[in-house]
């Protein structure tokens, strides 16, 4: 058996989260009735001439610099025909030949090492219309609705190098890149509504060989998990042929997630010739350098950058900080909290911890107020496990961290004074254990403790308990 | 047009009598020339109506409210049909008016009508309208010239006084010379393309017929201008229609092309044209022998890329939402039996060819080397440009031909051999009949100048008209 290695590549298609779509001005929110979001421009009507829409120019530009590409000040439309019903004019409005940006890369973790995909190109271009059959697919449909309200969506359509080298960092590579396009707010990039999708390219060649083999593309990818599997199957199908002494056919398949098995779809040779050039109706695209600078200064901290900052700045662990990376809320969150209060260890425990499941439930708290139960346990004022039922109340009421701990009396006893006579009456009650513990059974006195916290409901500091119980069974 | 703004102003006749006047030509002279494909009798009355009722409240929206026009019917007007003569359209009633036609009717013009033309604009004679052939006022066994034929026609016949029509290749000015008009193709950007049906998007512009010099410039006024719904219209001024004044012929450099005075150019024509170049020359001018020799490739880039992009214009129509659907067993082929059923033969001649000349393994060979000499013919023009300032030629080899006699498209594709070259080099050619031959057929002579030059062009065209022409319609 020959080894191989495995060479992914991705197209990833973003539809940008502009309000108006790219060549009209329709608007481009999900969810409205069918058709109630058209024009003659994106209906292709007869006449109808496209228009770019500034803001697409910036989303892309925006996505392209976050991914360290090259910005080409110069780029072009180009036409790319093809023949179906959602597709309004026959034909779409992508670029070709000269994409807005181009050479770029994306760094992300697999385990714990950082590693680079080069990105290719990202290009903008229109979404087509959504077709409803009444059947399974277009050919076995009584009839085929269309919802044209999609058609003329703004896209990116990002292009990796074939760099990947394992369906795990496939994944990885995407949530990565989904990460941080939702950082820049230029995507919802919410895979079950489409608007991130991602088809994969993926061959086997030799290990150690130069020379690409035979690709497949897989397309209809519409999870994390979905991508993950597709590549594993297909990397397992292709090496058992491989071995065989078969061939790859270099084909488009599509993904089948209840069966976990990849489809043909068509062979090479039925690819279609999409007779592309320039778009006459439109001129190309010339980007001054000034305004691409000012959108550059509108870039916010990336997901990687932030990742660095939690760990190296505030000693977050790699865990620690990948939480709150990747849950930009709680990272926010946790900077707010991060002002006040410098047990930044405490902070992200309880983030991660009680707050994360009630924050779900109930939505976040005002930082004022978590600040406040911070402090407050900083200084010792109430324990840990107080400070579970003070933060509950604190999701339930609108009194501060402060007016729930008085509320409830929940103030530490450390008193020794006051506590004294309780830490008797535990004694006094227990003679016959005190008994034991004086000849050597001193695990007993974690029992002591337990009583004296059960007398005082949890306020007794259990530090000043354990000193106390000590010099009195000392004695 | 003046004299008729001038009755109109001063109340001797109304908008209503003159509409009236031109619907009794029409009735009268249509059953012989079917100018026309939709006659809005009913739509004109009432703008007529609505145009003198400003009138009587002297507030009249131009000089020229309440004077009809036709529209060639590829220019989408709103609720009324716009077939492009092909059958696909017959019953397609746009939604939205065309920039042009929304500023005419801004100017208070009636739409009296849409005029016949060469299916989706693809010819030079009308002959291959689904509607019938336009015949030409001067003789009915004739062309009237195509694609614009029929709003050559009506402006010759005196159906109307003024049209609108498209120029791809010569559209506007073949049709202009061949029934003894005045039509221009102006400067690519300064008239908006909205509305415009497609047939070749980077060549296509609209552009003003009339009897006299004058008019045309007047129309030219009325439709000049930015257009920020068309992405290719130039940020250009409007056009204010220039004083007629001769002295600017007196030290006029005019380049005359040797390639357009040899073989093919009947002696009668060159005749004509040579008399009109007299003319200026008493008058002051220079003639300046130039040579355009890439007019030699222009007829072939002309072809490649008005196939091209036409192929992919015309890929919308489909048999579902345009024209009328061939049942068939699969989708595919009901698409493809619509086609076949729905377009002309020369409409389906030259999708074949565009979708040729795109494909994959022609793209380098056919359209890019198009591209290329395109931009070889441009560079070839403002060359001379350089050096004289307009350039004169026939407008057409031959006068008006008979309806039939041209059997091969090779043969109709030769019609545009004198006026391609200002499409495809986005410049500025005016048509100014120059007499006519031993059988009274009109003659043209084309003038073309520098981009936005018109305001020289109609100033040199007045001349001629002047000197050489041909005034009023013929009946």
């Amino acid at each position: 058996m020959i080894s191989y290695d495995t060479v992914i590549g991705l197209e990833i298609h973003v539809a940008l989260l502009t309000q108006s779509k790219f060549l009209c001005s329709c608007k481009a929110s999900f969810g409205a009735p069918p058709n109630s979001q058209c024009c003659p421009i994106c209906l292709g009507l007869p006449g109808a001439l496209p228009l770019i829409n500034e803001k697409a120019v910036e989303y892309a530009t925006k996505a392209g610099i976050a991914l360290n590409c090259q910005i080409n000040h110069f780029s072009r439309f180009d036409r790319k025909n093809y023949f179906y019903p959602d597709l309004p004019k026959a034909y779409q409005i992508t670029q070709d030949t000269f994409p807005l940006c181009t050479k770029g890369f994306l760094e992300y973790y697999v385990d714990d090492r950082l590693v680079k995909t080069e990105i290719t190109r990202i290009h903008m271009e229109e979404e087509a219309g959504k077709l409803i059959h009444s059947g399974a697919s277009i050919v076995d449909s009584e009839y085929s609705l269309v919802d044209y309200n999609r058609a003329g969506i703004p896209l990116i359509e990002i292009v990796t190098a074939p760099d990947i080298h394992h369906p795990q960092q496939a994944r990885l590579f995407l949530e990565q890149l989904r990460l941080l396009l939702s950082y820049i707010g230029v995507s919802d990039t919410k895979m079950e509504e489409g608007s991130l999708r991602c088809d994969a390219n993926i061959s086997l060649k030799p290990s150690g060989s130069n020379v690409l083999g035979t690709k497949v593309e897989i397309k209809n990818l519409n999870s994390f998990r979905a991508l993950e599997r597709a590549l594993e199957y297909e990397e397992r199908r292709q090496s058992q042929v491989l071995n065989q002494g078969g061939i790859i056919r270099q084909e488009s398949c599509t993904w089948d997630d209840r069966t976990g098995k990849t489809m043909p779809m068509r062979s090479k040779g039925d690819a279609p010739d999409y007779r592309i050039f320039p778009e006459p109706d439109l001129p190309p695209l010339h980007l001054d350098p000034v305004w691409v600078e000012l959108i550059r200064a509108t870039i916010p901290e990336l997901p990687l950058e932030r990742l660095k900052r939690f760990e190296a700045e505030y000693g977050l662990s790699r865990y620690e900080a990948t939480f709150l990376v990747n849950y930009p809320d709680f990272g926010e969150l946790f900077f707010a909290l991060a002002c006040q209060c410098r047990a930044y260890k405490a902070i992200v425990n309880l983030l991660m911890g009680d707050y994360a499941r009630l924050a779900r439930e109930k939505g976040h708290l005002d930082p004022q107020r978590l600040a406040e139960l911070l402090t407050i346990v900083d200084e010792g004022q109430i324990t840990q496990t107080q400070a579970k039922d003070v933060l509950e109340d604190l999701f339930s009421s609108h009194l501060s961290a402060r007016e729930i701990v008085q509320e409830k009396g929940l103030e530490v006893m450390g008193d020794p004074e006051s506590l004294r006579p309780i830490l008797r009456q535990v004694l006094g009650a227990n003679s016959e254990l005190v008994h034991r513990f004086q000849n050597g059974d001193t695990k007993l006195l974690g029992f002591f403790v337990g009583q004296v916290m059960r007398v005082t409901q949890g306020k007794a500091d259990p530090g000043v308990v354990n000193r106390l119980l000590r010099d009195e069974l000392g004695k | 047009m003046k004299k008729l703004a001038n009755l109109l102003e001063t109340k001797q006749v109304s908008s209503q009598e003159i509409v009236e006047h031109y619907l009794g030509e029409i009735t009268r002279q249509e059953p012989m020339l079917n100018a026309f494909i939709t006659v809005d009798q009913e739509g004109a009355l009432t703008q007529a109506q609505a145009a003198d009722q400003r009138r009587a409240e002297n507030r009249p929206l131009s000089p020229w409210d309440g004077i009809p026009i036709a529209i060639k019917d590829n220019i989408s007007t709103r609720g009324l049909n716009t077939t492009c003569a092909s059958r696909f359209l017959a019953n397609y009633r746009p939604l939205f008016d065309a920039t042009v036609v929304r500023y005419l009717k801004d100017a208070g013009l009636p739409i009296l009508g849409k005029t016949n033309l060469d299916e989706f604009a693809m010819g030079s004679s009308t002959e291959y309208s689904a509607y019938g052939v336009t015949c030409n006022p001067h003789d009915r066994s004739r062309v009237s010239g195509g694609s614009s034929g029929g709003s050559a026609a009506a402006v010759a016949a005196g159906e109307i006084p003024w049209s609108l029509g498209s120029d791809t290749g010569g559209s506007i000015r073949q049709p202009a010379s061949f029934c003894g008009v005045v039509g221009l193709k102006p400067t690519y950007g300064w008239v908006s393309r909205y509305g415009l049906v497609a047939l070749a998007p980077s060549l296509d512009q609209i552009g003003p017929l009339a009897t006299s010099v004058e008019d045309t410039a007047i129309l030219f006024s009325l439709l000049a201008g930015a257009d920020p719904k068309d992405a290719s219209s130039a940020a250009a001024q409007t056009f204010e229609v220039p004083a007629w004044d001769e002295r600017c012929i007196k030290g006029l450099k005019i380049g005359v092309p040797e390639e357009f005075f040899g073989k093919g150019l009947h002696p009668e024509v060159e005749q004509a044209v040579r008399r009109g170049l007299r003319a200026l020359e008493e008058q002051g001018a220079v003639l300046v022998p130039i040579s355009l020799s890439t007019n030699e490739y222009a007829i072939d880039t002309y072809l490649t890329l008005v196939t091209a992009e036409a192929s992919s214009s015309l890929a919308r129509y489909d048999g579902v939402r345009y024209g009328e659907r061939v049942g068939a067993q699969d989708s595919n082929t009901m698409f493809a039996k619509s086609r076949a059923a729905g377009f002309g033969p020369e409409v389906k001649r030259r999708i074949i060819l565009g979708t040729y000349v795109l494909s994959a393994s022609h793209y380098e060979a056919y359209y890019e080397q198009a591209q290329r000499v395109r931009t070889l013919i441009r560079q070839d023009v403002l060359e001379a440009f350089r050096h004289v300032d307009v350039i004169i030629t026939p407008t057409t080899p031959t006068a008006a031909f008979r309806i039939g006699a041209k059997q091969s498209p090779l043969e109709m594709y030769l019609s545009d051999l004198f006026t391609a070259m200002a499409n495809l080099s986005g410049i500025p050619a005016l048509s100014v009949p120059c007499g006519k031959d031993s059988k009274g057929l009109p003659l043209g002579m084309q003038i073309m100048g520098k981009h936005f030059s018109e305001a020289l062009l109609f100033r040199v065209g007045h001349f001629v008209e002047k000197t050489v022409g041909i005034r009023g319609c013929c009946r």
